[in-house]
């Protein structure tokens, strides 16, 4: 479907809302759209970011599929979000990374890989590669201190860049100016939305996914994911912070921060995106777009791969393995923030700011 | 899939609310339940899946309703809407007993909606169902799932066998073979005859071809036939109907709420001949929607044509299909295929009938005209202000009243005043005992979930389980 044939859908569909309204209980989407008569592409655009994919409108919804209506809000929401990402990335051409998300991060992911490997070998040397290296900065024997931190920094930069750039037209498109940014409290309503997946309850009994019947399963797969992600990024932060001022150098023991985190981290994000896949793969196709899974599957395994390798090197990190794995979990990290302005990643933003959006405008609401 | 070889304690024919809340019922009751539905398992539930709200009796306010609503004073509302035409033994036990439903659906999986912020306002009198009928319907069919009850779709029954005023077995069509089933009772709640256009026929003429069928396809009132076949007692007026103003570009079926048009009360309403025929304010229009239908029933071809003005379009709910949107009248009645002289005059006539006053949606305001035939007696406010729209307006069938007679175990009465011993009636099929006209909101489904429940435990009761 061509974009303007999405968004004329979009416009016939939310007009069907918009007239029964039976749903507005199960999430923030349907007070939004209440707000409204008419639905522009930005409007279209906000509201599909404030969509979390529970499902329970689908199931719920009498106009449905097969009914002539053909109602179904999760699938036409996920093509748009796919949009979102795709229209906002920069620099324009690299949008059609959109196009086959999962093929994408996979190439690219193996071209930082090899970029990591080669240079290794070359300058480096397989001997040192493939040794036993013990005892503070054993790391750096394989890359250098310079080598594993000067790219990823520039790398994560970028991918913040892109990414804050498209928050920002997203924000514009979605019609809040930059004074409504400065709404504290509406930021505070945000981001305890955010961190409490509060859309992923569904009206409380949680997402209709895999199947029609109600689970919390996908919130709390999810939780995993994002708060062992958020370890991972302590972890990093810790170690950064040890490196610099306390000019002790990795590896660290295993009673030490960020060990303990990274570890805590890692598993939980091994069972988390394992969690979420699994639902995945039962879950019902039909109110699902399939650019957007294809997408969350390719961001999934990306992240399983990375938590995965990440725990390996510590397991092995005392073994000749040691090496191998330290570029691999490297490679993976490279091939994480590289793709991240171009995936699934982008949803933390664009998902974030439609929070806001909505936290703004019902505050707004509250307030007349 | 089901098996319908085996023993079969009771058999429930009609998946929509009653029939659910009558087979959870027999179920727990322990009894060996079966439940016909004749429709695919994507359009299963009936009517129910269209509905949004229950009314109930309750001592307090809650988290979900805004205060108490006595037996008293549900009465008294029923008798009002219908004019007396109610048995007030039966209007009692189900004011009565549906007190309990605030707990019992939850029970069985049904999710309240909680004030929204803006959004909906609760209601004194109704509880709202989270996600409305259909998601009732899903958790209602999940919990008969759990209780081991065997679920029929797309298993119509063609024929009931009754001798003696006692049911034997019910000869079905399913999978396009037919069967015959025997069970020791029977729950019949497959609903009205309102999606039936040849019997509306018999009452309505030709112009039931006009009609549009806000629910299913599905209600063409086999069942209520067969019953009165064999001798029930009926009940209710059977030309009489529910019907509404709708949108005629609604489909014919299921097109269920979004299909209603709030618009009349702000503007005027002619018919193909460009004649207004009703007082179009004449008192708010979630009261009067429902006498609409019989309206524009009676009006030539069934049709009718809803003018409004850029002034009055902020005024209602958004409708489901875009009004017909023009510059001048003129442009609007060739758009809506009038006669733009008649259009301009009748625009003109009313527009100069308008008296000044200060326009109120919100309440029973002073807009009203003099001088002209119907008056309109609120919100009558000048057409002026382009551009003006327009939406053509067709009688929509919500439901029949025409029904089987029941006593008080939800048992059918037969001709003679004797009670069936084991053929209950639950749901649309019944509601006319109670609702004999009119209509009160949410109250179809208190009448189903109340005399379900009752035939499911009068039909439990009745096996011996």
């Amino acid at each position: 479907m061509s974009e303007l044939d999405l968004l004329k859908d979009g416009e016939r569909q939310l007009t069907i809302c918009n007239a029964c309204r039976y749903c507005e209980g199960y999430c923030a989407v349907f007070p939004a759209m209440e707000l409204r008569r008419t639905f522009s592409k930005g409007d279209l655009t906000y509201l599909a970011n404030l969509c979390f994919d529970c499902r329970d409108c689908y199931y719920a919804c009498q106009y449905a599929p097969p009914h002539e209506f053909g109602v179904n809000i999760p699938k036409l929401m996920a093509e748009l979000r796919t949009e979102t990402y795709r229209r906002y990335s920069w620099p324009g051409i690299f949008s059609a990374l959109f196009n086959r998300n999962g093929l994408a991060v996979t190439l690219i992911t193996a071209v930082a890989l090899m970029m990591i490997l080669l240079p290794v070998l070359v300058f480096i040397g397989s001997d040192v590669l493939l040794a036993t290296h013990l005892g503070e900065g054993a790391f750096y024997r394989v890359i250098p201190f310079t080598a594993m931190v000067l790219p990823p920094s520039i790398i994560v930069l970028y991918a913040l860049a892109v990414l804050l750039g498209g928050a920002r037209r997203f924000w514009r498109e979605a019609g809040g100016g930059f004074s409504k940014v400065i709404d504290l409290r509406a930021l505070w309503r945000a981001t305890q939305d955010a961190f409490g997946l509060a859309y992923m309850k569904g009206g409380g009994a949680g997402c209709n996914y895999p199947d029609a019947s109600f689970s919390q399963s996908r919130r709390w797969f999810h939780h995993l994911v994002f708060y062992g992600f958020l370890f991972a990024l302590a972890s990093t932060s810790i170690a950064a912070i040890y490196h610099h001022f306390l000019e002790w150098q990795a590896p660290y023991p295993l009673l030490s921060w960020p060990v303990a985190l990274g570890t805590i981290g890692g598993i939980a994000m091994i069972i988390g995106t394992t969690g979420m896949l699994y639902l995945k793969w039962l879950s019902d196709r039909d109110p699902a777009a399939q650019s957007m899974l294809n997408m969350d599957v390719a961001f999934l395994v990306l992240l399983f791969l990375t938590s995965l390798t990440g725990l390996l090197l510590l397991v092995f990190r005392e073994t000749p393995a040691m090496g191998t794995l330290l570029v691999v979990h490297l490679g993976m990290v490279a091939g994480l923030f590289i793709t991240a302005p171009y995936g699934k990643f982008a949803h933390v933003v664009y998902r974030y700011a439609a929070l806001v959006r909505y936290a703004v405008e019902q505050r707004r609401i509250a307030g007349q | 899939m089901v098996n319908l070889r085996g023993p079969i304690d009771v058999l429930v024919v009609g998946g929509g609310n009653a029939g659910l809340c009558a087979a959870i019922t027999a179920g727990r009751a322990g009894a060996r339940v079966v439940l016909l539905e004749s429709a695919t398992k994507d359009f299963r539930a009936g009517n129910s899946r269209h509905t949004r709200d229950v009314r109930y009796m309750h001592k307090a306010a809650t988290e979900y309703v805004t205060g108490p609503y006595t037996e008293e004073e549900f009465w008294q509302d029923l008798r009002q809407v219908t004019g007396g035409e109610t048995n007030e033994v039966l209007a009692r036990l189900t004011i009565r007993a549906s007190e309990e439903l605030g707990e019992w659906m939850p029970a069985n999986g049904v999710r309240w909606q909680k004030p929204l912020r803006g959004t909906l306002h609760l209601t004194r009198t109704n509880l709202f169902m989270l996600g409305g009928g259909k998601a009732m319907m899903n958790a209602y069919y999940d919990t008969a799932c759990r209780l081991g009850i065997g679920i029929a779709y797309e298993s119509e029954v063609g024929e009931l066998i009754i001798r003696n005023g006692a049911f034997q077995s019910a000869r079905i069509l399913r999978n396009g073979a037919s069967q015959e089933i025997s069970a020791k009772a029977i729950v019949v709640s497959a609903g009205g005859f309102e999606a039936n256009i040849p019997w509306l026929k018999e009452y309505w003429g030709d112009a039931a071809d006009n009609f549009i069928i806000r629910g299913t396809k599905h209600n063409q009132g086999r069942m209520l036939k067969e019953l009165l076949k064999h001798g029930a007692k009926p009940v209710g007026d059977p030309r009489g109907c529910h019907a509404v103003a709708l949108d005629a570009r609604a489909p014919k079926f299921d097109g269920g709420i979004v299909t209603r048009l709030d618009s009349p009360p702000f503007g005027i309403v002619v018919n193909k001949h460009v004649k207004r025929f009703y007082d179009e304010g004449e008192d708010f229009w979630p009261k009067r929607y429902a006498i609409w239908g019989k309206l524009i029933a009676d009006q030539p071809d069934q049709i009718a044509y809803s003018v409004i003005d850029a002034k009055a379009l902020p005024h209602f709910m958004p409708s489901v299909f875009p009004p017909v949107k023009a510059h001048s009248i003129d442009e609007l009645a060739i758009a809506l295929d009038l006669d733009p002289a008649r259009l301009s005059a009748a625009v003109n006539e009313f527009n100069n009938a308008a008296r000044p006053g200060t326009f109120d949606p919100g309440n029973l305001d002073d807009c009203r005209t003099e001088g002209i035939e119907p008056p309109k007696s609120h919100w009558a406010r000048r057409i002026d202000t382009p551009p003006f729209y327009g939406y053509p307006l067709r009688p929509g069938i919500t439901f029949t009243y025409l029904g089987v007679t029941v006593n008080e175990r939800a048992q059918v009465v037969m001709q003679d005043g004797r009670p069936a011993t084991n053929i209950f009636a639950a749901g649309e099929i019944m509601a006319g005992n109670i609702l004999g006209r009119g209509y009160l909101a949410g109250f179809g489904l208190t009448i189903g979930s109340v005399f379900g429940r009752i035939a499911g435990r009068e039909a439990a009761r009745h096996v011996g389980t």
